[in-house]
């Protein structure tokens, strides 16, 4: 408070002041409007809230959502494709299709036979709990169904947004470098389960499996790693599995209020495949 | 550029807030933000005028107080200084490290007339 006028603010000198008392002439010691309010509130509060929400009313519909994040062109799309291919008639999937713009993923989805909601963010470099919410209405929920939540290609953004799944999946291709769980950690670090997808393409590249999934295990060492190909198939059953065990474990949590953050882990952990 | 979002949200609470108690114009906006957190300090400064004008917050003064990274180290049993996340302690290098400051992400208060 400014010891003077008795105005809150302290930083304006009467001297030079940046307020002159002359002129000031309706201005009264101790009246001033000037407050501080006092907040301390999380910025992704709102975010976090409506996360909450989803997860619960997906829990509550029994459907078992995931989150699949990675840098654009992991191969996320062509996975959901042949999940939905080999496993839809056992359980129903239905599919949130986050990109920037265009509906051809959702497209592709759709022509593999499961329904798709196409978000486009625009702008937005990553999908929100607010905009999943939408998406829920729009979609039945049918029991005992799979909901997989594509979000936008960006291995940084999508990290800090919790949209009410069970899981996150980053998905990172042996086409990229075995040194991103360290250069994007946030990201390697909210998952629960990474997917070494294209491993058909190993004989190509240089790529060291062991080294990418020491550097995974450095930012998170709990987190499930399974070496797929979306495109031959190899180690997709361990990837159904996965899923079938890890939907069966929130099916026993009911409808509680752990949520991904609390690194529910007990799906099978390691490697089952090291080339 | 999440910190798009990050501010928009930040200018929703600061709506709701002067729904619940009116007051003219917002002066100052300060946040608390951990070093080692998912936002860039410089990046939320050069969005802040576009997502605040129009708002209850156009022209208000955005202050940042950063909040370094420390973790407590159960090896060495001490706090330590950190200067990336996830990675072995500084000090010893080992794994047992358990990060306490450095990821706040706050609107800690606003300052209104």
């Amino acid at each position: 408070m400014c010891a003077i006028c008795g105005c809150g603010d302290g930083s304006h000198s009467h001297d030079l002041g940046d307020h002159s008392h002359a002129l000031d002439v309706v201005h009264i010691p101790g009246w001033s409007q000037e407050r501080t309010i006092r907040i301390e509130r999380a910025i992704l509060e709102k975010n976090d809230a409506l996360a909450q929400t989803n997860r619960s009313r997906l829990r509550a519909a029994d459907v078992f959502a995931l989150n699949f994040v990675s840098s654009p062109g992991s191969g996320k799309t062509s996975l959901l494709v042949r999940t939905i291919t080999d496993v839809i008639a056992r359980r129903p999937i239905a599919v949130i299709e986050g990109d920037q713009q265009t509906s051809l993923d959702a497209d592709r989805i759709r022509a593999a036979g499961a329904p798709a909601v196409q978000l486009n963010t625009g702008k937005g470099c990553h999908l929100d709990a607010h905009m999943v919410a939408h998406s829920l209405d729009e979609l039945s929920l049918i029991p005992g169904s799979l909901l997989f939540i594509e979000n936008v290609g960006n291995l940084v953004c999508p990290a800090a947004f919790d949209l009410g799944e069970a899981h996150k999946v980053v998905v990172l291709s042996v086409t990229e470098g075995e040194d991103k769980p360290l250069k994007y950690p946030n990201m390697f670090a909210a998952a629960d389960l990474m997917l070494l997808n294209k491993i058909d393409l190993l004989p190509h590249v240089e790529f060291d499996m062991q080294a990418c999934v020491a550097a995974a295990r450095r930012v998170n060492p709990a987190i499930a790693i399974l070496p797929v190909s979306a495109r031959s198939g190899e180690g997709l059953g361990a990837f159904y599995h996965w899923i079938e065990q890890a939907s069966r474990n929130q099916q026993i949590r009911g409808n509680g209020s752990s949520s991904s953050s609390s690194r529910m882990r007990s799906p099978p952990k390691e490697v089952s495949r090291m080339t | 550029m999440h910190e798009m979002s990050l501010l928009e949200s930040i200018i929703e609470t600061i709506e709701d807030e002067h729904r619940k108690q009116p007051f003219g114009r917002v002066r100052m906006i300060r946040l608390t933000l951990g070093a080692l957190a998912t936002a860039e300090p410089d990046s939320l400064r050069f969005c802040f005028a576009i997502i605040a004008g129009g708002s209850v917050a156009e022209g208000a003064r955005l202050e940042i107080d950063t909040v370094r990274g420390a973790g407590w180290c159960g090896d060495c049993r001490a706090s330590v200084a950190l200067i990336e996340r996830y990675g072995p302690c500084p000090v010893c290098g080992g794994a047992r490290l358990d990060m306490t400051a450095g990821d706040e992400l706050q609107l800690t208060e606003i300052e209104v007339e």
